[in-house]
């Protein structure tokens, strides 16, 4: 039982950093029918300006801040510089365009900074907290914690402001949303720093367990496409849902069956889900979606 | 002139495959040569899937995987003669790519690049993890195919890289002259006529699970056939060759230089391939270009630099 307990525990983490890319990938793909591959070097860039802001001697809290304002401009620039003006490109030419910006700010972050593996300490220590039999490290507390603060702040932007609201619209219906006075690009622009924002999130939350170097986002950002997928596209309840249902079954499958094929194993439920269910777990409501 | 003619794309090819030689200062440029074939097979495979049927994989570097391991491991373990081996390689890619393309190209855009990525990873992981087979992550050997050999004792001696330059050209043209006449047939058209609508495809007549099935399953082989080809040549392979950054690879090269047109492919296979060659004086730079190159091509010219340039000239003379 303890064993079980703590596969669980470590299942729920990882599947709290795989929600936080895959909503990332929802926000943007809402905003402009994009998959943005380059959401795991979000993570990547979230984690090495903390590293590097915070070994120029910034407290880790204004490290971490200014990491994910640097993010979020980054995510704005891919938007301006790559995504808008491919505007009606097919699929592949997008897919490519976003790949291509991934190895980018991957090529350039090993040059901006180094290449080797980094990490920061812990916000409250590394003594691991003893939970039934089972342990868990107070950082996965906060990760946990930071995802379910992610997720009830976006809920309440997208139900209770206007501009949320402007932003669900927009994810419906363009053109609909620009004839009652929307300025979608401003809606594409905000989306876009949002995502990075909270992929750059994730990136300081999780490097003190994971650590981080210049190469980690592309297995993120395959992780996080196929949490949003199995939860359905466009679908931040299916972005939660896909991100812990993956991190679990990667932590059970580890503990189980083979910590080699850990990575194998969610590729087989989501070709499994796909062939049963084409859109996906919660695809039926992504024909309006939310 | 108009670079659509099926006997203009096979002419131009075949004569920068044998000119090209009369340029290369060093033997090394021959190895950088018989790369671009091996990968122009493997773009001309994704032409016939992504230009002819619109439908997109990012898990074929999979079916080179297959490939290259046949050749590998199928005259170890079945004393198959290596060439042979590459036929059960493409045979097998075949048979895989049937049984895993139904369920997947029921899938569209994104759902389906997400399947065949799955796909293609799992491959990869399988080669990686089974180290008792395949030598996991370090590779294996390969035997040589003795061709060569066989040439020498009829009087015909080449380099080692001579040989292989002019056996993947061989072999590219021979794929080359299979896409195009595969693209003037009723399969090519009904190809085409589903990349357009699939809908109106449909209402004529045509069996459009069929038909994506026989465009993935023939983009299969030729994927195959490009890994063999790389193991043989190589006399080495690991993992890599069916990772996901070679499926990028393969992906961007049919993109990059046209997809619809199976010289744009080879173009952008030529680009891809000698690209990290001429930047490896500038290694710090290589990703930074490669993600740039990428960006601003599929930009500025979305469909791709061949037709992009092909309309401009055009353009121009009327």
């Amino acid at each position: 039982m303890p064993e079980l307990l703590q596969f669980l525990l470590s299942g729920i983490t990882v599947g709290a950093v795989y929600a936080l890319v895959a909503l990332g990938f929802t926000i943007i793909y809402n905003a402009s029918d994009v998959v943005n591959f380059a959401q795991g070097e979000f993570v990547m860039l979230g984690g090495m300006i903390t590293v590097f802001s915070h070994a120029a001697g910034l407290p880790l809290p204004l490290a971490a801040l200014i990491a994910i304002a640097a993010t979020a401009a980054v995510g704005v620039a891919l938007n301006k510089l790559a995504i808008e003006p491919a505007r009606g490109a097919p699929v592949v030419s997008l897919i490519i365009i976003t790949i291509g910006a991934s190895i980018f700010i991957r090529g350039a972050t090993q040059l901006v900074f180094d290449k080797q593996i980094h990490r920061f300490p812990a916000f409250s220590g590394d003594r691991p907290i003893a939970v039934g039999g089972a342990t868990i490290l107070p950082q996965s507390l906060w990760v946990i914690a930071g995802a379910l603060a992610v997720f009830f702040g976006l809920w309440l932007f997208f139900t209770r402001t206007l501009t949320g609201r402007a932003v669900l619209a927009t994810a419906n219906n363009r053109i609909a949303a620009q004839l009652v006075g929307i300025n979608t690009n401003y809606v594409m622009t905000l989306s876009f720093a949002m995502s990075a924002a909270i992929g750059a999130l994730a990136g300081v939350l999780v490097t003190p367990i994971t650590m981080t170097s210049y190469d980690v986002g592309l297995a993120l950002a395959l992780k996080g496409f196929a949490a949003a997928m199995l939860g359905g596209m466009g679908n931040p309840k299916g972005a939660l849902a896909g991100g812990l249902l993956l991190g679990l079954l990667e932590a059970m499958t580890a503990g189980y069956v083979s910590s080699q094929y850990k990575d194998a194993a969610a590729f087989v439920v989501i070709l499994a889900v796909l062939f049963a269910m084409p859109q996906g777990l919660f695809g039926r409501k992504s024909t309006d979606r939310v | 002139m108009r670079l659509s003619g099926k006997a203009t794309t096979l002419l131009v090819l075949m004569a920068v495959i044998a000119v090209a030689p009369v340029f290369f200062p060093s033997s090394y440029y021959y190895r950088v040569g018989s790369l671009i074939f091996v990968n122009g097979l493997a773009v001309t495979g994704l032409v016939i899937l992504i230009g002819y049927a619109g439908q997109i994989s990012l898990g074929h570097a999979g079916f080179a995987g297959i490939g290259a391991y046949a050749c590998a491991l199928a005259p170890v373990h079945l004393g198959l003669h290596p060439a042979l081996a590459a036929v059960l390689g493409a045979a097998l890619s075949a048979l895989i790519a049937f049984l895993v393309g139904r369920p997947i190209l029921r899938l569209k855009g994104y759902y389906l690049a997400v399947a065949s990525l799955g796909f293609g990873i799992l491959v990869s992981m399988v080669l990686s993890n089974e180290a008792w087979l395949t030598g996991g992550p370090d590779g294996m050997a390969v035997e040589e195919m003795g061709l060569r050999a066989a040439l020498k004792a009829i009087g015909i001696d080449l380099s080692n890289t001579q040989f292989w330059y002019a056996f993947s050209g061989l072999v590219l043209v021979i794929g080359a002259w299979l896409a195009l006449n595969l693209h003037h047939s009723p399969t090519g058209r009904a190809l085409r006529a589903l990349h357009g609508s699939e809908v109106a495809a449909r209402t004529v007549g045509v069996d459009v699970a069929r038909y994506k099935l026989v465009a993935f399953v023939v983009s299969a082989v030729y994927a195959s056939a490009s890994g063999s080809l790389l193991a043989l040549q190589n006399k080495f392979i690991t993992p890599d060759v069916a990772g996901f950054m070679h499926s990028i690879e393969m992906v961007t090269m049919a993109v990059l230089g046209g997809a619809g047109s199976v010289l744009g492919a080879i173009l952008g296979a030529a680009i891809l391939t000698t690209l990290p060659q001429v930047l490896t004086v500038f290694q710090e730079y290589e990703q930074l270009m490669l993600g740039l190159v990428m960006m601003l091509v599929m930009i500025f010219m979305r469909e791709g630099l061949l037709p992009s340039l092909a309309r401009l000239v055009r353009g121009r003379g009327e």
